[in-house]
């Protein structure tokens, strides 16, 4: 039998708890990730050179879907969201490079991403409507909605965990089967599709998480 | 037939039946953005981004069935 995807090799032991292969690529991601941002804004001109320009781009254009989304300004949202989407796009990316698995290929990693996005849509609800403005929500338009709204509050993340666990797994597992069964081009093309994938599931993560905390804070409403 | 044939039939079937209503959910998903993006193709950004989401939200009941399946092959709670 092939090695279940549900489990995760341990690396080492720190104390009890054991560091597994999917948390260290976490690890390095963060850190190649925080040293490039670090380099990549370190001398910031008015007048941008090309590296800054495709920052700015990338920036704006995050931005500018953060607002397409919410029809709120993006500027707030856009320290979490963005990270959350660089994250997600060079994780789902990582089984590009030989070696490596993508860590949100193990639900632990998309189970902290999705717990991330579950505090954060709370703490946004509270801080625009106030503690009882926000749990009064939970109440509208009717009373009867209360426990439709306090299970789908769960169930949607446990679905923004199981989404993004699934897809990028089973890409991968795919590549595997196809891999033992054909030769070695054969899983190029699958291998091309799970990239688009891992774009769009960063992408799909990003926005879903905007639409649940811009539901929270009441802006798309008003808007 | 042993418990190992059963998790086996289990997941073939849970994928297999749990891919039909997500496969018929997304064809017409497709075809009523098509038909759109043919009448007003200037909105065609709005309604492909609409589109991505809700094809995202129609694909989970089938990563939900394939998660199924790999719990029952994987983690079956009555193997040992």
């Amino acid at each position: 039998m092939t090695v279940s995807p549900l489990i995760a090799s341990v690396v080492f032991r720190a104390g009890p708890i054991p560091v597994t292969v999917p948390v260290v690529t976490t690890w390095i991601i963060m850190a190649v990730l925080t040293t490039g941002a670090w380099l990549a804004t370190r001398r910031l001109a008015v007048r941008p050179r090309r590296g800054q320009a495709i920052i700015e781009i990338l920036v704006t254009a995050i931005e500018q879907q953060i607002y397409e989304t919410t029809r709120a300004p993006g500027r707030r949202l856009l320290p979490l969201l963005g990270t959350l989407f660089i994250f997600l796009v060079v994780a789902n990316l990582s089984s590009a490079f030989p070696g490596v698995n993508a860590p949100t290929a193990h639900i632990e990693t998309t189970g902290a991403l999705a717990l991330i996005v579950f505090f954060s849509t709370h703490y946004c609800g509270i801080r625009s409507r106030g503690l009882f403005g926000y749990l009064g929500s939970f109440a509208k338009p009717t009373i009867l909605m209360l426990p439709l709204n306090l299970v789908s509050s769960v169930t949607r993340t446990f679905s923004l965990m199981v989404r993004l666990f699934g897809n990028i797994m089973s890409g991968e597992f795919v590549i595997g089967i196809v891999l033992s069964l054909a030769g070695l081009f054969v899983p190029v093309p699958l291998m091309l599709l799970e990239m688009l994938t891992g774009l769009v599931q960063a992408y799909i993560f990003t926005v879903l998480a905007a639409v649940f905390i811009s539901a929270a804070t009441g802006s798309a409403e008003a808007g | 037939m042993t418990l190992q044939m059963i998790s086996i039939l289990a997941a073939a079937v849970a994928v297999s039946f749990g891919a039909i209503g997500p496969a018929l959910a997304e064809g017409r998903a497709v075809a009523a953005a098509m038909d759109a993006i043919a009448r007003q193709p200037e909105s065609a950004g709005t309604l492909s981004r609409t589109l991505f989401v809700g094809l995202a939200m129609i694909e989970t009941m089938a990563i939900y069935c394939l998660v199924v399946a790999l719990l029952v092959l994987f983690a079956n709670p009555f193997i040992h």
